[in-house]
């Protein structure tokens, strides 16, 4: 479906995730999280920033490799993240909603 | 996309087989990570899952399970647990699904409360220093009904 954020144009999956990710922006990221409750910070920008490499290369995202990462740990991505962690950090960062169940 | 209706999940696991403990620690996360709040209650042999010294070690059950499809007199068969044991989690690690005590850290990291039976640890003489530091408590059974303390709470017995 198509939505109006930060004035541009783009589209949204069913659960809200971004389509495409060349449409993503900082701005735009901003104001999915707003939708989340979230007040971005620059700790947050961090993670996104992390997620956004992480899916360009490839790698499957879990709460195991959140513990891996050497970038955050498990407590202070839930406390960044509230309701959700992986599924909110990959909508504000416009990947594709995580596959895995674990 | 519609939210769930359940806010709270609480897991009884009474086993101590792998694939029952790993039952319960999937869903556990998996109900944090969908923002539902999650607590296990360990009790009679699942236990086992929360000792120090036995949680790494369970296993799969090969008798009394036709899913193996193997005769139950060669699932009883010496060795035949500790093969299937190890199939298993090497299956697991290919999923990137961690061992038992990793697991239990990202849960308890993740919010998960884990809670030993208090009848149980009483009845296989144990006590706390046999447990996981992570623990939140040993609970009566009572005490943990109390934990379903709001609307949409779901209780699971594995």
């Amino acid at each position: 479906m198509e939505a109006v954020l930060a004035g541009n144009k783009v589209n949204l999956t069913e659960d809200g995730y971004l389509v495409d990710f060349s449409q993503w922006t900082k701005e735009i990221g901003t104001e999915l999280a707003k939708e989340e409750g979230i007040e971005m910070t620059d700790r947050h920008w961090e993670v996104i920033k992390w997620i956004q490499e992480q899916v360009k290369a490839d790698n499957a995202l879990s709460v195991r490799g959140i513990k891996k990462s050497g970038v955050l740990d498990i407590k202070e991505f839930y406390a960044l993240f509230p309701g959700g962690p992986l599924k909110i950090s990959t909508k504000i960062a416009g990947v594709p909603k995580p596959k895995s169940c674990i | 996309m519609a939210k769930t209706v359940i806010k709270k999940m609480l897991f009884v696991l009474s086993k101590a087989t792998l694939e029952n403990a790993y039952a319960a620690f999937i869903m556990a996360n998996g109900a944090r990570m969908e923002g539902i709040e999650a607590e296990i209650f360990f009790t009679f042999f699942g236990l086992e899952a929360i000792q120090t010294k036995k949680l790494n070690k369970l296993s799969v059950a090969t008798v009394g399970n036709p899913a193996m499809h193997i005769p139950t007199m060669v699932g009883g068969l010496p060795g035949m647990e500790g093969f299937a044991t190890k199939m298993m989690k090497k299956e697991m690690e290919k999923l990137d699904m961690p061992p038992v005590d990793e697991f239990l850290e990202i849960l308890s990291a993740s919010g998960v409360k884990l809670w030993a039976c208090k009848l149980a640890v009483d009845m296989f003489h144990l006590s706390e220093k046999d447990l996981i530091e992570d623990l939140d408590g040993i609970l009566t059974i009572g005490d943990f009904y109390n934990r379903a303390d709001q609307e949409g709470t779901q209780l699971l017995f594995i």
